[in-house]
């Protein structure tokens, strides 16, 4: 009953907050979903993204994506090592959408200047990873369509929560 | 003291500057007056104070302070006797001075808190408590009183119980601390002890700037100020938070030597906010959406895909923490709160909501904080914690003072709602006992549960195991094995066992 009156009260009195603008809404969403939506235009290739991966991303990932000591973990190798005893899990071996490799860098790298990054500069750092993983050549040109389109090796790795993994007593 | 001891000690405060006025020091903070050396040449430092403080000063310390001539003294302006006066009272003085023209230039008088802080004969001993070791008398106070009352509470200086904490990379800023549950009594996680897991560190975030942005798959984007979602009918519940890599370690193979580094990623606080639900229907959500994109204003700009179901069910955006603010480290101004989800899913420092069709699979959804299992396969989007308990008194680090009555006493929780009940074994798992349950027992939020015990004095295991409300069981390490296999990473639960050895030593096994 009282949420009842509650709701007639909120749905009679002006309404408390602003209408956002596009404007707003531009300046702030920066979401990409693995169907490629929110992705801007902008294009790249491993060649062109070689040298924006050592100025940007080699100090703490390492020379070719292999990470430094167990602080930063690898982002290139260990495809099929999933079912081990000791797993590698990586851009290449572990994350199932392109999309995500693109997104992660571009709102959270570098580390200590996110979001400094031009969308060419993250398109063509994406495309390092994904070439060194030997997913895409080298001459590859990821952009707003093509990476999208790319199938990451372990794409179909992924399970819905399975639990409770007991009978109810 | 000198006029260069006030000014050091001016100076010292968190903010002043040094200026000048008329030829004379003065002492800013804000850009405002608080202190002067108008008066060095006659031996006084001023304070600018208010009436009623000033009185409070006279009648404690009569040798020490007099109301400067005229009108001034009137308003509140008071001098200190700097050669006799001591350090602590001078550092106290200019504290009282500073702390109210804090007060002015934030024009929030908090009228109680202030009565109480300045009419207080001994307001001077506000700075004896600072130090570590036990406050000694100040001046004014009758014998056997340390201090008297202070604007914002600290613990006793004997109390020492911190949060561990760890980086867990060398990027500053990312890592852990955890909740040092061997120490504590109750179910509410003091604030200033509840974990913290940043991936980006902490940001500073003005409230009067802070904006929630609700757009996408809604009929009206809106944008709220924490004045707006302060307008909403809001609730306030108790709920704990539980990182969803809590007792990893164990899983791992690594027992924790104590209650904090097994299970210290999990702390209960009550929690004030505005129902997702009422925000959603502000914004008019669209029957189209199925999932809520959660970003966080930190520097990763943290973000999680929400099942819509959720947002609607129980999930709240809440601005306080056990009756405060919340803490910085907790996401101030605003954080998610998704009831008996796992903790990096209540995005901290909330600024945005995405309502779409699918889930953004963002980094901290696919990458991390999925349970890999040993077919290759990982579990993803694995929100409620499910229930858990552990004994945090006796624990390890521990020792029992001899044979005889101990209590033993422990936190249980479960993600899919009530704790149902708790069982104690105190003989290796053997036989197992029912611990009462302190009431009130809250869905979604630690519950301590108690069992009187007199223990022998012989070696012996002592351990706990939940039962909620869906009559699910709290699993032992090895039945989590085999369920989903050493590397599944998140959401351990398992039973945690403790070792009490013939000396007393509680350790882990």
């Amino acid at each position: 009953m009282f949420e009842i009156l509650l709701l007639a009260a909120l749905a009679q009195s002006p309404s408390i907050g602003k209408p956002a603008t596009e404007a707003e809404i531009r300046q702030l969403n920066i979401d990409v979903f693995p169907n490629g939506k929110g992705l801007p235009p902008g294009k790249g290739t491993a060649s062109s993204g070689f040298a924006l991966y050592k100025t940007h991303c080699a100090e703490c990932h390492n020379e070719k994506g292999e990470g430094r000591e167990a602080q930063y973990p690898a982002l290139v190798g260990g495809v099929g090592t999933l079912s081990h005893k000791k797993p590698v899990k990586t851009v290449g071996s572990f994350w199932p959408y392109a999309t995500t490799v693109w997104d992660t860098i571009n709102r959270a790298m570098p580390y200590d200047k996110p979001r400094t990054l031009k969308p060419d500069e993250v398109y063509a750092i994406t495309a390092v990873l994904l070439h060194w993983n030997g997913i895409i050549p080298e001459n590859f040109e990821l952009n707003e369509k093509t990476l999208p389109a790319v199938k990451m090796p372990n794409r179909d790795g992924f399970v819905p929560d399975s639990r409770p993994h007991q009978k109810k007593r | 003291m000198t006029p260069n001891d006030f000014r050091k000690l001016a100076l010292s405060l968190e903010g002043v500057e040094e200026s000048a006025h008329m030829g004379a020091a003065d002492f800013r903070v804000g850009g405002r007056i608080f202190a002067t050396l108008a008066h060095e040449a006659q031996g006084y430092g001023n304070l600018m104070l208010d009436p009623e403080t000033q009185a409070g000063f006279l009648a404690d310390a009569p040798e020490l302070f007099l109301p400067a001539s005229g009108g001034w003294g009137r308003m509140g302006v008071t001098h200190i006797r700097l050669r006799i006066a001591k350090k602590d009272q001078l550092l106290g003085a200019l504290r009282a001075a500073y702390q109210l023209r804090l007060e002015k230039n934030g024009k929030k008088r908090n009228k109680t808190s202030r009565r109480l802080f300045l009419a207080a004969p001994g307001a001077l001993g506000l700075v004896s408590c600072q130090k570590e070791k036990p406050p000694a008398a100040a001046a004014g106070l009758p014998e056997g009183a340390a201090l008297s009352m202070r604007p914002y509470g600290e613990r006793s200086p004997f109390e020492k119980t911190q949060r561990g904490a760890r980086e867990a990379t060398k990027s500053p800023g990312v890592g852990s601390s955890r909740t040092p549950h061997q120490d504590l009594y109750g179910t509410i996680t003091p604030s200033a002890l509840h974990f913290e897991r940043h991936h980006a560190g902490v940001p500073s975030i003005n409230p009067q700037e802070h904006r929630l942005l609700i757009h996408g798959l809604v009929d009206q984007p809106m944008t709220f100020s924490l004045e707006d979602l302060k307008r909403f009918p809001s609730l306030t519940r108790p709920f704990f938070i539980e990182c969803s890599g809590n007792g990893g370690g164990e899983l791992a193979g690594n027992a924790a030597p104590d209650a904090s580094r097994s299970h210290g990623l999990v702390s209960n606080s009550e929690w004030t906010g505005v129902r997702l639900r009422t925000l959603l229907e502000a914004a008019k959500l669209q029957a189209a959406a199925k999932w809520i994109i959660a970003e966080g204003a930190d520097a990763c700009r943290m973000a999680r895909s929400i099942p819509v179901a959720k947002t609607l069910d129980d999930a709240l955006v809440v601005y306080a923490q056990n009756g405060e603010a919340l803490r910085p480290e907790q996401g101030y101004p605003l954080r998610l709160l998704l009831p008996g989800w796992e903790g990096n899913a209540s995005i901290k420092w909330l600024h945005r909501l995405h309502a779409a069709a699918e889930p953004a699979m963002t980094n901290q959804e696919t990458a991390h904080y999925t349970d890999l299992h040993p077919t290759g396969k990982a579990s993803i989007f694995t929100f409620e914690m499910e229930a858990s308990s552990v004994i945090t008194r006796p624990s390890g680090t521990h020792k029992l003072a001899g044979p005889g009555f101990h209590e033993i006493s422990g936190i249980a929780w479960s993600g899919r709602g009530k704790v149902a009940k708790v069982e104690v074994s105190t003989d290796g798992g053997k036989s197992w006992q029912l611990a009462a349950l302190d009431e009130p027992v809250s869905s979604k939020a630690l519950t301590r549960f108690r069992l009187p015990w007199t223990w022998d004095g012989q070696a012996t295991t002592i351990q706990s195991r939940c039962i909620d409300e869906t009559g699910y069981v709290q699993p032992t390490r090895d039945e989590i094995i085999e369920a989903r296999g050493p590397n599944s990473n998140y959401h351990y639960n398992g039973i945690k066992v403790w070792s009490v050895k013939a000396d007393g030593s509680v350790t882990n096994v």
